[in-house]
């Protein structure tokens, strides 16, 4: 009987115990405290660091490696965690390569930029393991916040908000708090159940209540939110999941990508956890690479990606594709998804057509190929549903099939701010996400108190 | 192949690499594989009378100071003279010398400044058939309370006696090595000269404390709880060698003494910067305490091929060429003008030349062109200080241009004159030396 990677099918236990923990330990480990120091002392400490600008939060990098490099890594923790709460969170996700390490002068020098994200996840370790909290909450104003989703820009804004002095209800649809951090991304990224212990560190700061279970427009309304409280923060990131458009696309063995993603994170047991043993993904951005590693890592034989434009056209950046290639994951271009062709109910292989780029159009060549899977994923983008929103107050107003925001966070309504992927404009990056929740925070305790003054 | 044998002040040694005296050079063991590695020579650690040895403390003799990667930039040291008993130094020096006739071993010596002390031990060196003798007037800690070590090297009226009494008693060379625990080195090796010392060595270890233990607020090294300043040395003190070392080789009244180079050397290019500066050979111990006897290696077949590649048959060719241009700063022609010039391809534009000008300095140096991160030099406002170039990490990015007589200095609007002209004729200086009417 076949074992392992050549079970058919979708199986689970395909590989022993050790496999599995070692296949799913830390991608990055930690940097130890000599390696800390070395790598910091190749920060330049540039004049108006590009590294610095690059960063969606803003954190004044060059000081934080400083601090680092002369022993002081809870000031550089402090350093980090002004500008961005969940420092620890992007120091472990932020496609680094794509933001201040593809600017770090040593990355245009040498090819080699300073490991900014190990460095920052090296000062937040050790402030977070100490429990050190830096923030004080202000006086209580008496205002109370209605923060809808914990994910990042949820929790950023809470913590703000708390930080200011007022009091800060989350209501979260799921059982855990953390939203992608804690459901959406790959398990090697964040060890040791590293997502709830953040959510642990940004909530002792206190004046914020967690409800778990709570979903809007089944448990409450935007409307009922608006009565009893003084603002509200939507945080509620992205519930919809786009369609292959393909013919059979309910067959038996097509999934969600980002559901695979959170089954995996929330799984006690990996073994337990069925993977195909060819797999397909559809799609090029980070969700894509996500489940095809971790398919591969499941112990499938075999995983393709599947990609209906060009590799330069990935959202997937250039680490995450070698990443890919790198657990021998194979990924195509220029192929879309027309039929997932099944057996019995469950898919047996997936039929494709060749594109290509017909003036700025894509255009199916009519060429066609077929490859053998037991599994899809789809994982081609993700959408924001609004029907929860509207129903029981005025509509909100969107741009883009998302929340429409100004410059602060502001939506059409009064007493409602918005951020993170929810957002028309977002670049569905975490760090993004902290930031805007971060900054309606500031908006709203602008518009809740006088100027700032409670 | 460049000849790199060396004479220093007689004494032969296949190379001018030697092992400066301290805990390399303590016993026959390591000078055995010292000279097995390839050094030219050794002194030998230095010598105390007959009689109950000298005793170390039981804790740590040395600190340091590290770069991020904990490589040794500096090191200090609280280690007395030796420990053995003068029996079995000399004894060893003895056989080593045997083993090694083609090497220089030189006697290091520290005895009491007492004439009988000197005479007693001088012909107990020469009897071990040592090429030369070494009077340890440096070493700051420890032996100097005993009114030994630098405790002679700071009073030039004793260096010139004992050298006098070295030079009666022995017909061995003898070389003073100074400390630089002093205010103006040419004193003490004046003196030295005076008392017809037949060379001098430098420098021996600077007064240092490395570090201070922040929790217990004790000084490092730490002995219990307490800390006693150390002589530091290693790369960190080798722009403070070489500039005395120039100093007494440019003294009128010191001119041809000829000097043994200590201080920091690491790497051949050290070596050769001190020779070039005037010192005859150089004495090496931090490096070889950091990596070992087989840096020698580096030294040797790096040195050979600065002098092949630059085509010098031998070390005379070079001992002593940078000494001229050593100079007093009146001296220096204020009437070259350079400026800095950055290479806008090898630039990284960290900002860190723009930063250091605009905070520190000139406001030479700009950081924005046309909204856009550019840095280039303002040459109204260059005074041609080169701190941008000492803080660009790119080697080669940031030079200093001199401009060509005639050309117009921005900054003072006026041309370069083709002419030198010094502080001492210039006509802000109240003391100028004003031309006979």
């Amino acid at each position: 009987m076949a074992t392992g990677h050549f079970i058919e099918g979708i199986a689970g236990g395909r590989l022993s115990s050790d496999q599995y923990a070692d296949n799913f330990s830390d991608l990055h480990p930690p940097l130890d405290h000599h390696e800390a120091l070395v790598e910091s002392d190749r920060c330049y400490f540039c004049y108006d660091a590009p590294c610095m600008n690059a960063c969606p939060t803003s954190i004044d990098i060059p000081l934080f490696i400083r601090q680092i490099a002369t022993g002081n890594p809870l000031g550089s923790a402090k350093t980090i965690f002004d500008q961005n709460i969940l420092g620890g969170m992007c120091a472990r996700v932020c496609p680094t390569e794509t933001l201040c390490e593809e600017v770090c002068v040593r990355e245009v020098a040498e090819g080699k930029p300073v490991q900014i994200g190990r460095l920052q996840r090296y000062a937040t370790d050790v402030a977070m393991s100490e429990g050190k909290q830096f923030y004080k909450r202000a006086e209580p104003t008496g205002k109370s916040i209605a923060v809808v989703g914990a994910g990042p820009a949820g929790l950023a804004a809470a913590h703000r908000l708390a930080r200011h002095g007022h009091e800060v209800t989350i209501l979260e649809a799921r059982p855990k708090a953390g939203g992608l951090n804690e459901y959406g991304i790959a398990a090697y990224k964040s060890v040791d159940d590293f997502a709830q212990a953040e959510v642990d560190y940004v909530t002792a700061i206190g004046g914020i209540d967690i409800q778990n279970g709570k979903a809007l427009g089944r448990d409450f309304q935007l409307a009922d939110l608006m009565r009893n409280y003084d603002a509200v923060f939507l945080g509620l990131g992205l519930g919809g999941v786009n369609a292959l458009r393909a013919e059979g696309e309910d067959a038996d063995g097509v999934a969600n990508a980002v559901e695979f993603i959170s089954e995996l994170r929330q799984a006690s047991d990996l073994s337990s956890l069925p993977v195909g043993r060819r797999v397909v993904v559809i799609g090029g951005g980070m969700t894509a690479i996500d489940a095809a590693v971790q398919s591969k890592l499941l112990g499938a034989e075999e995983v393709t990606i599947c990609y209906r434009r060009g590799q330069e056209h990935m959202n997937a950046s250039g680490f995450e594709q070698d990443l890919a290639a790198a657990n021998g994951v194979t990924i195509r271009h220029w192929l879309q998804p027309k039929r997932v062709i099944a057996e019995n109910g469950k898919v047996s292989g997936i039929e494709l057509e060749y594109t290509a780029m017909s003036g700025d159009k894509l255009v199916g060549t009519g060429e066609r190929l077929t490859l053998v899977a037991d599994q899809v994923f789809k994982a081609i983008g993700q959408s924001f549903v609004p029907a929860h929103l509207n129903g029981s107050s005025e509509q909100i107003e969107l741009e883009g099939g998302r929340i429409k925001v100004d410059a602060e966070g502001r939506t059409s309504l009064a007493k409602v701010w918005a951020g993170g992927d929810c957002i028309f404009g977002g670049d569905d990056l975490t760090v993004s996400a902290v930031a805007q929740g971060r900054d309606a925070a500031e908006s709203i305790h602008r518009a809740l108190t006088s100027n700032g003054r409670a | 192949m460049a000849d790199i044998r060396n004479n220093f002040i007689g004494i032969k040694s296949p190379n001018p690499f030697w092992l400066a005296s301290a805990p390399p050079t303590d016993k026959a063991y390591n000078v055995e594989r010292a000279f097995k590695a390839g050094w030219g020579g050794v002194v030998w650690k230095t010598l105390g009378e007959q009689g109950p040895p000298v005793v170390n403390v039981n804790g740590p003799r040395y600190g340091a100071i590290w770069g991020a990667d904990r490589r040794l930039l500096g090191l200090n040291n609280i280690e007395l003279i030796t420990d053995r008993d003068l029996q079995t130094n000399l004894r060893e020096m003895k056989q080593v010398k045997m083993n090694w006739p083609d090497r220089a071993l030189v006697a290091s010596i520290m005895v009491p400044c007492v004439e009988e002390s000197w005479k007693a031990i001088l012909p107990l060196v020469e009897e071990t058939g040592a090429d030369g003798i070494e009077l340890n007037f440096g070493c700051p800690h420890g032996m100097s309370e005993r009114g030994m070590g630098s405790a002679v090297g700071q009073v030039p009226e004793y260096i010139e006696m004992v050298v006098r009494w070295c030079k009666q008693y022995t017909r061995m060379p003898v070389i003073t090595k100074l400390t630089p625990n002093i205010t103006d080195i040419r004193k003490p090796a004046r003196a030295a000269h005076a008392g017809g010392t037949d060379a001098v060595s430098l420098i021996n270890t600077i007064n240092s404390i490395t570090g201070v233990d922040l929790d217990n607020f004790a000084p490092q090294p730490t002995i219990d709880g307490k800390g006693s300043h150390g002589g530091y040395c290693g790369p960190a003190v080798k722009p403070i060698a070489m500039n005395m070392v120039a100093e007494i080789a440019r003294d009128p009244e010191t001119r041809g003494l000829p000097i043994s180079g200590i201080g920091g050397i690491t790497t051949w290019r050290d070596a050769a910067e001190f020779m070039a500066l005037g010192a005859g050979n150089v004495q090496v111990c931090t490096a070889a305490m950091t990596y070992g006897f087989k840096i020698v290696q580096e030294m040797i077949a790096g040195l050979e091929n600065w002098l092949d590649e630059k085509g010098h048959a031998s070390l005379s060719d070079i001992i002593g060429r940078a000494t001229p241009n050593v100079t007093d700063w009146q001296y220096l022609n204020l009437n070259y003008v350079a400026k800095a010039h950055i290479d806008q391809d090898a630039c990284i534009k960290c900002g860190r030349c723009h930063i250091a000008c605009e905070d520190t300095s000139h406001q030479a140096i700009t950081s924005m062109v046309n909204g856009a991160r550019y840095f280039e030099v303002i040459e109204a406002e260059c005074v041609g200080c080169n701190l941008c170039v000492n803080v660009c990490p790119v080697e080669g990015c940031i030079t200093m241009e001199p401009l060509a007589a005639g050309v117009v200095d921005q900054r003072t609007g006026k041309p370069v004159s083709p002419i030198y002209a010094n502080w001492t004729t210039h006509p802000n200086n109240p003391m100028a030396k004003v031309a006979a009417e």
